[in-house]
């Protein structure tokens, strides 16, 4: 058989770091990697994928965090006939020590292709291809050295939130304590999938949603704050004396008119016009900040096209207190667990649910009143329930 | 059997020192110059950050190569963006030159901040995945080279501009709501495997599975499978994905969509859903060169249209999407009008427009 790689050959070439120089890394010491390379060539030629449907393999006790995958010609690349994926839970904020994360990559190196991406879209590290014989040896080792399965399949995916106080001013609420904390009580909703389809929670510590928690997690928890942004006006003098257009950039192109320019002082001068969009305070870092009354909007919902189109989430609670150990939370969102275990149909996501019995249904389960918050604009159409009487 | 349910490490055993004194006391930062930050502390201490591009797919062996780098200069600490930024914290000013030239050693490109290109989310591909209409990890490669510029601050954006790729319309990553995204479509129905129907699939869940109702019980009561109304059917893979009998993927019918103008960011406009500009263009490895042009083009569109901090979609909703068609000469085809559920809402119910 040719073992040419023109094409990705091609693709060690340019100024971006290439994958194809890592995948050549890695197949010096793994023959699955130097298959691999092979398999990504025939694709490339074919324009076809050459992975089979997954299978169902794991680890002892744990219903997630494998995916199983087998290639659809082993005899022409034995080394990967079997190339599963492992999901290892990340620290929040993606921060790590140096010495914890060798230990990490020995167990891998020792037992798969020593290819991995850091990170997933979940936010797992992902470890790219072993056999299934290596599965439990790999997790028995993982868990010696502190680290554990992520989440995969119909349960709660790894919880994953942005760098939050941990480096950055705007955190309202600290994601990396929130996420490590849920991600601790709900270790059996994780590793057991008890769902009718994946669940996310995603927690963004300011309306700029460096995770893009509005758009894929099912609970999307926001940073927000309940009282009025704080300028100091020292700052403003500095932007203002180095030139820069608060006038234009920052009061012209706030969303709700809410800021102005008075004797060279910027005042917010409509506070209850403030949607706390958070443009002014990513212009001028220096001179505005969130105010002091922190917390989180609830939003509930988001997911991908399937099946019946992408949903963003939408609010569910305006304003909530994080604090550990986050109760109030918790149980908000057990009451929705059970609500949608109990009435969705299988693969149903949460807004699919809701889309289909309708809002009111889901609010009454979780025992929420409706505020204006929760909608742009009440409905137009007549066709209203009153199954509770009037 | 090994121990369960430990949990990921504590992230407090993770922080680097100047970021577990100064946690939630940060007061501002400044971007320096592409690729580095400066944050300042309440307590008056000073942190500084060094971002650097990553394929995603990687060697354990340039992990370590960053581990070497976190051990000379960071006091073994380093961590990673949501992007898959690497990033290097310290408190040293005199580091961040020597972590630069560290990091461009290891062949890692510096920058990924400010109003450019930060590194591409993107998914899978023909690498791991079994439903793939497209690469993944080979399209990114080609697309960043043609951004290069962009990422490491040699040329700038009126606003941050974000891509992203996904392999197929599951869009693992949050694709549909980012300025430009890439997304693997199929546009053949899907054959069936009436023979081994039974033993690969459930037959509810495959039919439950189809979004437009186009997959029934096979009328002969004889034959266990089903059937596919070929008219209904807009090739989106979900039965594939249920039921392995359906194989979706073809050679010359898979290829590349691109949608336009989403954010997930709250500042000034609400976040947005990206929108179909492209429906197709033919997958074309090992570069994709139709894909890259197209992308510059809209890239460059932008870059001289839009107004100082305005990402992609508040641009396009200002000018509107008739004058986006006519700037990008991006011919408007049937397939850009929507006719799913929410079809309607997208319709123009004014007589307002531009010629």
């Amino acid at each position: 058989m040719d073992d040419k790689t023109p094409m990705m050959d091609e693709l060690e070439k340019g100024p971006w770091p290439s994958y194809v120089k890592e995948l050549k890394k890695a197949a010096k010491k793994s023959d699955a990697a130097k298959d691999l390379i092979k398999v990504q060539e025939r694709s490339f030629e074919e324009k076809m994928t050459m992975w089979k449907h997954g299978g169902i393999v794991g680890v002892a006790g744990y219903g997630g965090g494998v995916i199983g995958r087998y290639i659809s010609r082993p005899e022409e690349f034995p080394n990967v006939q079997a190339f599963h994926t492992l999901r290892i839970n990340h620290p929040s904020g993606w921060f790590y020590k140096t010495d914890r994360l060798r230990e990490l990559l020995d167990v891998w190196e020792k037992h798969g292709s020593g290819l991995c991406n850091f990170h997933g879209s979940t936010g797992d590290i992902i470890f790219l291809g072993t056999t299934s014989e290596h599965l439990q040896p790999i997790h028995d080792e993982i868990t010696a050295i502190g680290w554990d399965l992520g989440g995969s399949g119909s349960d709660l995916r790894t919880p994953t939130g942005c760098v939050g106080p941990a480096r950055c001013e705007y955190a309202c609420i600290d994601t990396l304590d929130f996420i490590y904390n849920i991600t601790m009580e709900f270790q059996n909703e994780l590793h057991r999938p008890p769902f009718p389809y994946k669940t996310k929670i995603k927690a963004s510590g300011c309306p700029n949603d460096c995770v893009a928690a509005i758009a894929r997690a099912d609970f999307s928890i926001i940073g927000t704050w309940h009282d009025n942004l704080r300028i100091d006006q020292d700052g403003v003098k500095e932007y203002l004396d180095s030139g820069f257009d608060v006038q234009g950039l920052v009061v012209n192109k706030c969303p709700t008119n809410a800021l102005e320019m008075v004797n060279g002082k910027l005042e917010l001068a409509w506070p209850e016009d403030c949607v706390r969009c958070m443009h002014c305070i990513n212009m001028m870092s220096k001179a505005i900040r969130p105010g002091v009354d922190k917390g989180a909007t609830i939003l509930v919902g988001a997911k991908a096209p399937v099946i019946h189109g992408a949903c963003l989430s939408s609010v569910i609670i305006p304003f909530m207190k994080m604090e550990p150990p986050y109760t109030e939370f918790k149980e908000l969102w057990l009451k929705a667990m059970d609500w949608w275990d109990e009435n969705g149909r299988t693969r149903e996501r949460i807004s699919e649910l809701i889309d289909r019995v309708g809002m009111r249904m889901f609010l009454r389960a979780i025992d929420v009143e409706p505020v204006p918050q929760m909608v742009y604009r009440p409905r137009a159409n007549p066709y209203v329930f009153f199954d509770k009487g009037v | 059997m090994a121990t369960t349910d430990i949990g990921p490490p504590d992230y407090k055993e993770m922080l680097p020192e100047v970021i577990a004194k100064n946690y939630g006391k940060w007061k501002y930062h400044e971007d320096i110059k592409p690729g580095v930050l400066k944050h300042v502390s309440e307590t008056g201490d000073e942190a500084f950050t060094v971002r650097c591009g990553s394929p995603r797919l990687v060697s354990v062996d340039l992990i370590r190569d960053l581990c070497d780098i976190a051990d000379k200069y960071c006091d073994g600490h380093f961590r990673f963006t949501s992007r898959y930024n690497p990033e290097f914290i310290t408190p040293n000013k005199d580091n961040i030159e020597p972590i630069i030239a560290a990091i461009e050693k290891i062949g890692l490109p510096v920058g990924g901040t400010g109003r450019g290109i930060s590194n591409m989310i993107h998914t899978q591909g023909w690498i791991h995945c079994h439903g793939a209409a497209t690469d993944a990890s080979g399209v990114v490669k080609a697309i960043m080279d043609e951004m290069y510029d962009y990422f490491v601050g040699k040329k700038t954006l009126p606003q941050k501009l974000r891509i992203s790729l996904a392999c197929c319309l599951n869009m693992c990553g949050a694709i549909h709501a980012t300025d430009l995204a890439v997304v693997g479509v199929h546009t053949r129905v899907p054959t069936i495997d009436h023979e081994h129907m039974t033993v690969l699939c459930e037959l509810p869940t495959t039919q439950a599975s189809c979004p437009t109702g186009a997959i029934r019980k096979h009328p002969d009561p004889n034959i266990k499978s089903v059937t596919v109304n070929d008219d209904k059917c807009m090739y989106c893979g979900n039965c594939f994905t249920v039921c392995p009998a359906m194989p979706i993927a073809h050679a010359e019918g898979d290829g590349i969509a691109i949608y336009v103008g989403g954010k997930v960011s709250n500042a000034r406009k609400a976040p947005m859903f990206s929108r179909l500009v492209i429906p197709y263009i033919p997958n074309n490895p090992p570069r994709w060169p139709e894909v890259t042009s197209v992308l510059k083009n809209i890239v460059e569109v932008y870059a001289s249209n839009a107004h100082p901090f305005e990402r992609v979609g508040e641009w396009i909703e200002r000018v509107g999407w008739e004058r986006f068609f006519k700037l990008t000469g991006i011919p408007f085809v049937e397939q850009n009008i929507d006719d799913f559920e929410l079809a309607r809402d997208t319709l123009r119910t004014t007589t307002q427009f531009k010629w």
